[in-house]
């Protein structure tokens, strides 16, 4: 701009003088120092802002899928056993024998089917309409008077852990029978087969899921999914789609910083994440009912750490692959699916084979989703707390560092 | 405040790449040394694949040098990309514009990354939508613009602050000539006014004219510099102009010329005549017998002219001749389908009539009635958005027409498009085959798509192979030959079942000169031997090639006739136009007839 300062406006337009005065301070010292930061940063943060809600695909990845997972783990899929169809063969007519039964009426998990010959109830057994019979026989209220008075329970095996449960919960109806009858004081020692007979009781009862329903164990994870899903799959997407579409090209010769660009990105996706986390704590608390023994605080502490952390995985897939469809895939499989499957979320960490447990180890997920679930179920146990956080921070710092070590303004 | 004199200085450049599916490095850039005065326009052209991209990545401090120094502004930009990148904007070929981002909202960010600050936004805008003429569509999202507004858009968000360096890769390719003519107004505008500093690469060599400077690169290497006089010089007194007598095409004189390598450097159609470079120690007496006796008129070189000469000179770019006539005689012999035999040289193969296609309420094509000939080139022009591809792709079965008739081939595509598909060949602007699959495999693959087998299949790929210079690349990777190899591997792969018709969209779209000559010495070939032939070209001398023309806007048809009669139409019987100012005047005079409608519409 030699002569640009002396030079009159050639056709003088209007514009031509605020141009060049304006150049004076506009050359290029403007960009330099926090204000040019700033100023960029937000037009930038706008633009991010503004693509995101005009692009219908993000909003259903990023609100809808939410949605639809809340629904899905929270109604459709759970791990309860509940009305269970169990068929009482009833053949001995006594009141006592009667009152044994009612147990299992009272039961919120089972539901009886009352039939009259053990024929009629495996029937039902082999059509699979009912998960377990209970058969009291004829000679019921005489052994029972004996002292050595038998129920025998049926179970349909082929789902092994839900005729366990089945078991457990046939065998509390029961025992809470016998234990009625022995604080009444009328059959003392009296047993019917399960319960223990004498005066050792087992009482059994289920810490931090008191309820013992999946929903209250299921939904805290669910915040996991979201956020990993929110966090590294739909940013994933957000630096290839630049790539691809050229845009980046243009943006790099300008004086915006490559820390600018990834901030942009970052700031609206975090948003929509705890967008994701509010939806989940409203629906945990509201439409499941899942109580929170720990800190809110300290679960949004946690959570928005999570956050960073798969914000940063997801730029550092997108600045690598440069191509949305990679990306995308390359998200699912390192983010979302580990997360599902890897995590503890459906399998305990500790019952699976060596390897697994260590890969399950390996991923952020697993200590997020131990936590939150800890805070959800047990509350505050600080050292879990400050152990886990401090390795979230640790994957977040790492991710987002490498994110941008990887963003050059560079084409080769 | 003073700056540098100089804009730029390159001292011995280069860059190398490698290509990761052959482990083998290209060298993009071969020690190139050139300055860019202040203030000045200058322009770097040269055939695709000399470097022009990558030399102009580097400037931007995209790209890293592999050995050399470049300095911007003063400014090492290896050592410092940001400091350049602050003071410079860039255009690149591909704007990357922010699609779902209006037209104001796409300024506004570019305002905001280069600190624009709040007080000076509102002249400058009106002054850039002005000349941009995007006043209007400032709310519209820039992704439902037309390719030249795109285009326009781009450059004003180069330009929304004066930047002392602007870069501008090949800023008009794929635009039509009213809106390339329209970029250049802009730029030239912001030269005037702001001493601006442009350096442009650019394959339309007409561009080059009113540079300060011109560079010809090419394989990466720096072939000539000079003032666009000094690359004119090349050809002085070697150009010349030949008209052919009444009625008989342009091309058929241009081919004979352009095969005679000996004597001929260039020769392409222009405005009526044939324009040609003879070589500078040729026999007077055989260039006239060349020429069948028909005198021949100097006229003055062009910049074009100058690069033709330089390019030969240093390339040996005759082979094709050769290898085309051959083919061209092959073909003959090989017996074109039987179908051509029976029908008569001047029967009609496609007929249009009234026909109309519209997308909800927008109306692409708008009764539109015209017929081809046997034999004939045919060719659509237009603006962007003018109704072109649509129209094509009703002709080639690819889209329904709302209403009215439409006959390709015999057939009445409404009702028989299967049928009447099998007679046409298909090439589309990008490039359709499969990259992974070779030379071999993709003709194997599409032959037996188009019903060829066994015998048959051999002799067509024999014969294509041998028509379009492919023999020696049989087992290359398709995605991996060069842009002129692809290009004929898909025309290839188009002529193998032996179509009467041949349809081509925007085939030479971002080609260079070299390669544009040699494509229509093979369509003037394919001609040559009955292949009736529809193509669609932003290159309005190309237009010339073509026996008949239709210009479209809007959907409608504007004029209809032989490249001299479309002249006339334009211009009446006095003025000389060559088609480009042709092309123009038509378009504008009817849209000053209807002011009313909007100009280039989105495209559908």
């Amino acid at each position: 701009m030699n002569e640009a300062g002396t030079e009159p406006g050639s056709k003088g337009l209007p514009a031509e003088k605020s141009d060049k005065v304006d150049k004076a301070d506009n050359g290029y010292e403007g960009h330099k120092g926090i204000r040019g930061f700033r100023s960029r940063l937000i037009s930038l943060t706008r633009k991010e802002i503004r693509q995101l809600l005009r692009d219908r695909s993000n909003l259903i990845i990023g609100i809808g899928l939410p949605l639809v997972l809340i629904l899905i783990f929270g109604y459709g899929l759970s791990l309860d056993v509940r009305d269970a169809k169990v068929a009482v063969v009833l053949e001995d007519p006594s009141p006592v024998a009667a009152d044994v039964i009612a147990g299992l009426e009272l039961s919120a998990y089972i539901s009886p089917v009352v039939v009259t010959s053990m024929h009629d109830a495996q029937r039902l057994m082999l059509a699979r309409e009912v998960d377990a019979i209970v058969q009291v026989q004829s000679d019921f209220s005489r052994r029972l008077a004996a002292g050595n008075a038998q129920v025998q329970l049926l179970l349909h095996g082929s789902d092994a852990s839900r005729a366990l449960i089945i078991r457990s919960y046939v065998s509390s109806a029961l025992s809470q029978w016998a234990q009625r009858q022995s604080d009444r004081g009328m059959v003392a020692g009296a047993g019917v087969g399960i319960a223990a007979p004498g005066s050792v009781t087992l009482i059994q009862r289920m810490w931090f899921n008191a309820a013992n329903t999946s929903t209250w164990y299921l939904v805290p994870g669910l915040i996991v999914l979201i956020m990993t899903l929110v966090g590294a799959f739909l940013t994933a997407m957000v630096m290839a789609r630049e790539w691809e579409r050229g845009t980046l090209e243009a943006l790099f010769v300008s004086p915006v910083r490559p820390t600018e660009i990834l901030l942009a990105k970052i700031i609206p996706y975090f948003m929509v994440g705890m967008l994701g986390l509010g939806m989940c704590l409203l629906a945990a608390r509201f439409l499941f009912e899942v109580p929170m023994y720990g800190s809110l605080l300290i679960v949004l502490v946690s959570s928005m750490l999570y956050l960073l952390v798969a914000l940063g995985l997801g730029l550092l897939i997108s600045s690598v692959t440069r191509n949305q469809f990679l990306a995308s895939q390359l998200a699912l499989i390192t983010s979302f699916m580990p997360a599902l499957m890897l995590s503890g979320f459906f399998f305990d960490l500790r019952n699976v084979p060596v390897v697994i447990h260590l890969i399950g180890n390996a991923l952020p997920a697993t200590y997020f989703m131990e936590l939150i679930r800890t805070l959800f179920l047990a509350g505050n146990i600080w050292l879990l707390i400050f152990k886990n956080c401090a390795i979230l921070a640790g994957y977040a710092v790492v991710l987002l560092g490498l994110a941008r070590a990887v963003t050059r303004k560079k084409l080769d | 405040m003073s700056g540098p004199a100089v804009a730029l200085i390159a001292n011995r450049v280069h860059k190398r790449f490698l290509v990761k599916e052959t482990g083998k490095s290209t060298q993009a850039v071969a020690d190139v040394s050139l300055e860019v005065q202040m203030g000045s326009l200058t322009a770097l052209v040269g055939p695709d694949g000399a470097g022009k991209t990558t030399l102009l990545r580097m400037i931007a401090g995209l790209m890293t040098a592999d050995e050399g120094r470049l300095d911007v502004l003063g400014i090492d930009v290896a050592a410092d990309p940001q400091a350049v990148q602050d003071r410079i904007s860039y255009m690149p070929q591909r704007f990357g514009l922010y699609e779902d981002l209006s037209v104001q909202e796409n300024l506004d960010l570019y305002a905001d990354l280069h600190g624009v600050p709040q007080a000076m936004r509102r002249n400058r805008y009106a002054r850039l939508l002005k000349m941009t003429d995007l006043a209007r569509f400032t709310a519209r999202p820039a992704g439902k613009l037309s390719g030249g507004m795109k285009q326009k858009l781009g450059l004003a968000c180069t330009l929304v602050r004066s930047p002392e360096l602007l870069l501008l890769d090949e800023p008009t390719v794929g635009v039509d000539p009213l809106s390339r003519r329209e970029l250049w107004e802009i730029v030239q505008q912001m030269i005037d006014d702001e001493q601006l500093t442009v350096l442009v690469t650019t394959a339309y060599l007409d561009e080059a004219e009113h540079c300060a400077r011109v560079f010809v690169l090419q394989e990466g290497k720096l072939l000539a510099e000079g003032t666009p006089e000094e690359i004119r010089q090349h050809a002085r007194n070697l150009c010349f102009i030949v008209t052919p007598p009444q009625g008989q095409p342009l091309r058929i004189l241009q081919a004979r010329l352009l095969d005679d390598a000996d004597c001929i450097i260039d020769a392409v159609p222009y405005g009526g005549s044939v324009r040609f470079i003879r070589r500078a120690e040729v026999d007077p007496q055989r260039l006239d017998s060349l020429l069948g006796g028909i005198p021949a008129t100097a006229v003055e070189a062009r910049v074009e002219d100058g690069f033709m000469v330089l390019l030969r000179e240093r390339h040996d770019v005759a082979p094709m001749d050769t290898a085309i006539s051959k083919a061209a005689g092959g073909t003959k012999n090989g017996g074109n389908g039987e179908d051509n035999a029976k029908r008569e040289p001047d029967e009609v193969v496609i007929e249009v009539r009234d026909l109309v296609r519209k997308f909800g309420d927008f109306i692409a094509v708008d009764h539109l009635s015209f017929s081809v000939r046997q034999g004939e080139i045919f060719g659509l022009l237009g603006p962007n958005g003018a109704g072109k591809t649509t129209t094509f792709r009703m002709l080639c079965g690819l889209l329904p027409a709302t209403s009215g008739f439409l006959q390709v081939a015999g057939f009445n595509l409404l009702r028989a498009r299967a049928v009447a598909r099998r007679r046409i060949g298909y090439m589309s602007q990008k490039f359709a085959l499969y990259g992974d699959l070779s030379v071999m495999e993709n003709l194997e693959f599409f032959g037996s798509a188009y019903g060829l087998y066994g015998k048959r299949l051999r002799e067509r790929i024999d014969t294509v192979m041998q028509q379009f210079d492919l023999e020696g690349r049989e087992k290359s990777p398709s995605g991996q030959l060069p842009g002129g190899f692809k290009q004929r591997l898909a025309m290839a792969v188009g002529l193998l079942h032996e179509p009467e018709i041949l349809f081509l969209d925007e085939p030479t779209s971002g080609t260079d000169p070299l390669k544009r000559r040699e494509f229509w010495r093979r369509i003037t070939a394919l001609s040559e031997v009955g292949t009736t032939i529809i193509i669609t070209t932003h290159f309005m001398e190309e237009a010339e090639y073509c026996d008949r023309i239709v210009i479209q806007d809007a959907g409608r048809l504007l004029a209809l006739g032989t490249p001299q009669e479309v002249r006339m139409q334009a211009g009446g019987e006095g003025a000389r136009l060559n088609m480009e100012e042709a092309f123009i005047r038509i378009i504008e005079q009817e849209r000053r007839k209807n002011s009313e409608s909007p100009a280039g519409e989105a495209n559908p």
